[in-house]
């Protein structure tokens, strides 16, 4: 019998080896691949589950994690989210991460390498350590008066910055939503709210709209034309320009003639400044063609388009394309055609001018703090590129203030603020009338504090050029210090 | 077979010493629960490390008193395995806002109070050799207890409950130890006619049906109730009881071929034709497959606690550093798998270690007593709970389809821990009569008259130089 016994407890341990290869295959072997498992929802339990570090404005949490009762321990919580949307983005177990929740989570969920002693000390002392504290450029006064401008069911895009350093004071878009429906842990409830989201019309909850979506900018790139055409050496703000009420463009029957047949068809040659302030198309079309493609664009990848980069959030590349042939490059240099651009990328036209040439780079982050408050970043001002020189920055600074004074933005002149601006206009497409209606500027002209641009996409004619006008007249107004 | 003799010491300091390591470990874990939690330690915590202490120290006493040359290192494995078990229930209750731990607590009280009193009401194991017959209807009528109406419940499609008022009963959990005591009385009587009076068919010699008839009907009703109770883990439990009991019986290594292969067969139909086991089997082959996940009674919690114990790795999470709440049952049926994830595979190979140490040792003492009913029954119930964790750990950790067993000592389950410290008393029992000195004459048949015992003579010895004789001499 004792010999059946020992057989038996041989049994025995042959079973027991069995669970430890078990134990050592799933625990060890093949833990990675379960953990990378489609169906497994433990790394999202972690995150989700430990404190994130909130997003600040001016020392106030515009995204924050709080203590909640569900299986999650936080829920991420945003205040005014209709104000900060696109900048914050959301942070949803259903459908990831977006905006800065996405592009500053090493900071927040606290696995950036600044965080690494951080981390050592949860390890052995076991106290949870939360995320870094991201704090942004953003003013939420201005944020306030940049949403405000924008009127409700209009797509719409404003940004302020500050020229001399590139921080981005306000970034504000229409429609906008609440980012706390998608934060909801429940999925059920998070794709009916998504759902809801996506049919309204205009609204991408993916997108933050003035670093995201292009659109064609209008006559707001003559901004490039004109700076190319002074850099050129061939044209001076006093120089005498032809002003024909339509061209042929080259190689087709296509005529190209001046907006609504305005005030630039009663002159037949003005000078390069009124015919800025009047934004007609001949003259300048007729001088992109003479300058040659090229040299367009050269002046425009200067000022930074043809390029993506990141403010953390991806700013989209605006376009000038390559190739051109005459009658296109005529057309792009109205800001039609092949020429795109993010509301951004005409905020920093507008802002190198008034930074007498230099572009500072946009920054929408303005320090990283540990949960202890020590400060881990801090971001530095830095030149971006330079366009263009102080003169013709000079020279380009009283023309726009001419577009202002009597020009196409006359409704922005005010009393209290001297501000320069140039306006666009940008048809769709044959098909309709509405048009993107564009502003940028700078103010005070002669010591620029804020750079700001406007733009409302598919709006009639009329009631777009109102609103750029006088939107950009109340923000200088609210805005500028004196 | 050689033969060792040497002075027998009771060791009973050794079982105090470890005791104390055990229970430094299991209040330990508990209080690292909390801290890895960063919850305060509250009065609680004191409370349940004082009342196992308590009670581990009172069974220890008891063991001096009443069985002072008992195995010294069941009782600290057992106790360190109820206290890591404590530990656990009770860092899950603080994820999930429960209050197992406290439930867990008052029945290992009332668990190893019952084992304290049949110790010392029984004094030796081998009282209960006499009635084999009582214990088989013990058992019967346990097992019947959930079919009675009103009495019986049913909680998630098994029907082993029974409503005891203050709360419920598995009386099966129960049942496997009176059964265990039933099948070691009657083999240990009958070993001899089943072995001797057959008729040979082909190779294998068949007993003769009215000496194998009572285990046979015995070992039908229990799986026929719990087929009909719909609780499978159980069902292989007591088919395991059984097949071992008989080999141990007789050493034939034939007839538990032949029962496997009856088993392969049965579990081939049952598969095909109960929709449950298809269901479990289904779920265990293609765990990973997204309708068998989404399903009902799916794979979802097979696979969740094999996410758990792969987020814990090597060297796991840290007590309470983990979310083993994300498994269902994670304090019961897949309490292992919420230990691999916070003591990862380091953590959950010791406690591995644990069982085949406590194991060895049940094994030990039955290689050493010498009488044929003590052997049966050590031997058996060793190989019970050794087969109760292969069918628990390995339904967690994919071996084989899971099916509802515990963990014993450490799950949440009063009956469980109730029926689990019993055979610890009935064992200990066991390793006292094998180790205790005795003076062994070529007279005095120590397993007693009509054991049907066989063993060799034992050696020169006399009354006053007392020595253990350990026929079993080391394991293999």
């Amino acid at each position: 019998m004792n010999q059946a016994i020992r057989n038996t407890w041989v049994v025995i341990m042959a079973m027991f080896m069995v669970l430890i290869a078990a134990i050592s295959i799933i625990q060890v072997v093949a833990a990675d691949t379960l953990k990378n498992n489609d169906f497994n929802s433990r790394q999202l339990y972690q995150e989700f589950g430990s404190a994130r570090g909130p997003i600040l404005v001016d020392g106030a949490a515009i995204a924050e994690s709080v203590e909640s009762n569900d299986d999650f321990n936080y829920q991420r919580v945003y205040h005014d989210p209709l104000l900060y949307s696109g900048l914050t983005g959301f942070y949803s177990l259903t459908y990831g991460a977006t905006g800065l929740e996405d592009k500053m989570n090493r900071y927040l969920a606290g696995t950036s390498d600044g965080q690494f002693v951080d981390r050592i000390v949860e390890l052995f002392s076991g106290t949870p350590m939360e995320g870094a504290q991201v704090e942004l450029t953003i003013d939420p006064q201005m944020q306030q008066v940049a949403y405000d401008a924008l009127p409700e069911g209009v797509t719409a895009s404003a940004v302020i910055t500050d020229p001399k350093t590139g921080d981005i004071l306000a970034m504000a878009s229409k429609p906008s939503f609440d980012t706390n429906l998608l934060a909801v842990h429940s999925g059920a409830q998070a794709s009916a709210n998504m759902e809801e989201l996506q049919s309204v019309p205009g609204l991408s909850p993916y997108v933050n709209r003035p670093t995201a979506s292009l659109a064609a900018p209008g006559s707001t790139f003559k901004l490039i034309d004109t700076v190319a055409m002074l850099e050129s050496g061939q044209y001076q703000p006093d120089s005498v320009l032809e002003v024909p009420d339509s061209i042929t463009l080259p190689n087709s029957s296509t005529q190209l003639g001046n907006f609504g047949g305005g005030i630039c068809g009663t002159f037949d040659q003005a000078t390069l400044a009124e015919i800025f302030a009047q934004s007609c198309n001949t003259p300048f079309a007729t001088a992109a063609m003479e300058l040659g493609q090229d040299r367009i664009r050269t002046t425009a990848e200067n000022f930074g388009f043809n390029e993506s980069f990141d403010i953390p959030l991806t700013v989209s590349g605006s376009q000038f394309p390559e190739d051109m042939d005459d009658a296109e490059l005529a057309q792009s240099a109205l800001g039609q055609r092949n020429v795109k651009a993010t509301a951004l990328q005409m905020n920093m036209v507008a802002a190198a001018i008034a930074n007498d040439g230099t572009l500072m780079k946009p920054q929408l982050i303005d320090s990283i703090r540990g949960s202890d408050l020590t400060l881990l970043e801090e971001t530095q001002p830095e030149v971006f590129k330079r366009p263009t020189t102080p003169e013709v920055s000079e020279q380009m600074t009283q023309m726009m203030r001419g577009v202002v004074d009597g020009g196409t933005a006359y409704r922005a002149k005010s009393d209290t603020v001297d501000i320069a601006a140039k306006t666009g206009t940008a048809q769709i497409s044959a098909e309709t009338d509405d048009v993107h209606s564009w502003i940028t500027g700078f103010a005070p002209a002669d010591d620029p504090q804020v750079a700001v641009t406007l733009v409302y996409q598919n709006i009639d004619y009329d009631t777009g050029s109102a609103l750029t006008s006088t939107k950009l007249k109340d923000i200088m107004e609210a805005v500028v210090t004196q | 077979m050689h033969q060792v003799v040497v002075p027998v010491r009771p060791r009973r300091n050794t079982e105090l010493l470890l005791l104390l390591l055990g229970l430094c470990i299991g209040v330990g874990a508990n209080l690292l629960g909390a801290i890895g939690m960063d919850r305060e330690i509250t009065p609680e915590y004191w409370v349940q490390g004082a009342v196992l202490a308590i009670m581990a120290l009172l069974f220890h006493l008891v063991l001096r008193l009443k069985a002072r040359y008992a195995d010294p290192y069941i009782l600290p494995i057992v106790v360190t395995l109820n206290g890591l078990g404590i530990a656990m229930i009770h860092r899950i209750d603080i994820a999930e806002g429960d209050n197992a731990a406290s439930r867990q607590l008052i029945w290992t009280v009332v668990a190893m109070g019952a084992a304290i009193a049949l110790l010392w009401l029984l004094k030796d194991h081998r009282i209960l050799r006499r009635w084999p017959y009582l214990f088989l209807a013990i058992s019967g009528l346990l097992l019947l207890l959930p079919l009675v109406p009103g009495l019986g419940m049913e909680i998630n499609g098994a029907r082993i409950w029974i409503n005891l008022g203050v709360g419920s009963f598995q009386p099966g959990e129960v049942a496997k130890v009176t059964l265990a005591v039933f099948f070691a009385g009657y083999l240990s009587a009958n070993r001899d006619l089943i072995l001797l009076a057959g008729k040979r068919i082909g190779p294998i010699t068949f007993p003769r049906f009215r000496d194998m008839g009572p285990l046979v009907v015995a070992w039908l009703i229990s799986m026929g109730v719990l087929v009909f109770q719909r609780d499978l883990g159980s069902a292989i439990l007591f088919f395991g009881l059984f097949m071992a009991m008989i080999y141990l019986a007789t050493s034939r290594t034939s007839w538990i071929l032949l029962g496997l292969s009856l088993v392969a067969v049965g579990g081939v139909i049952a598969v095909n034709t109960i929709s449950h086991v298809g269901l479990r089997v289904d779920a265990w082959l293609n765990a990973f497959d997204p309708e068998v996940y989404n399903r009902g009674a799916g794979s979802y919690q097979i696979v969740q606690g094999l996410f758990g114990l792969a987020s814990g790795g090597l060297l796991g999470t840290g007590l309470g550093g983990g979310r083993p709440d994300i498994v269902a049952f994670a304090n019961s049926d897949m309490i292992i798998a919420s230990f691999g994830e916070e003591l990862g595979f380091v953590g959950l190979a010791a406690i591995i270690m644990l069982f085949v140490l406590l194991v060895t040792r049940i094994m030990r003492a039955a290689l050493g007593t010498r009488d044929t009913f003590g052997k049966l029954l050590a031997a058996g119930l060793a190989f019970t709970m050794a087969l109760q964790c292969f069918v628990v750990i390995g339904g967690v950790t994919m071996v084989i389809p899971l099916t509802g067993l515990t963990t014993p000592f450490m799950a949440a389950g009063g009956s469980s821990l109730l029926a689990n410290w019993l055979v610890v008393a009935l064992v200990l029992m066991v390793s006292q009569s094998a180790r205790r000195p005795v003076a062994v004459g070529p007279m005095v048949n120590a397993s007693g008259a009509g054991s049907g015992h066989q063993d060799p003579a034992t050696g020169p010895a006399t009354p006053e130089t007392p020595v253990t004789a350990t026929p079993g001499g080391e394991l293999a």
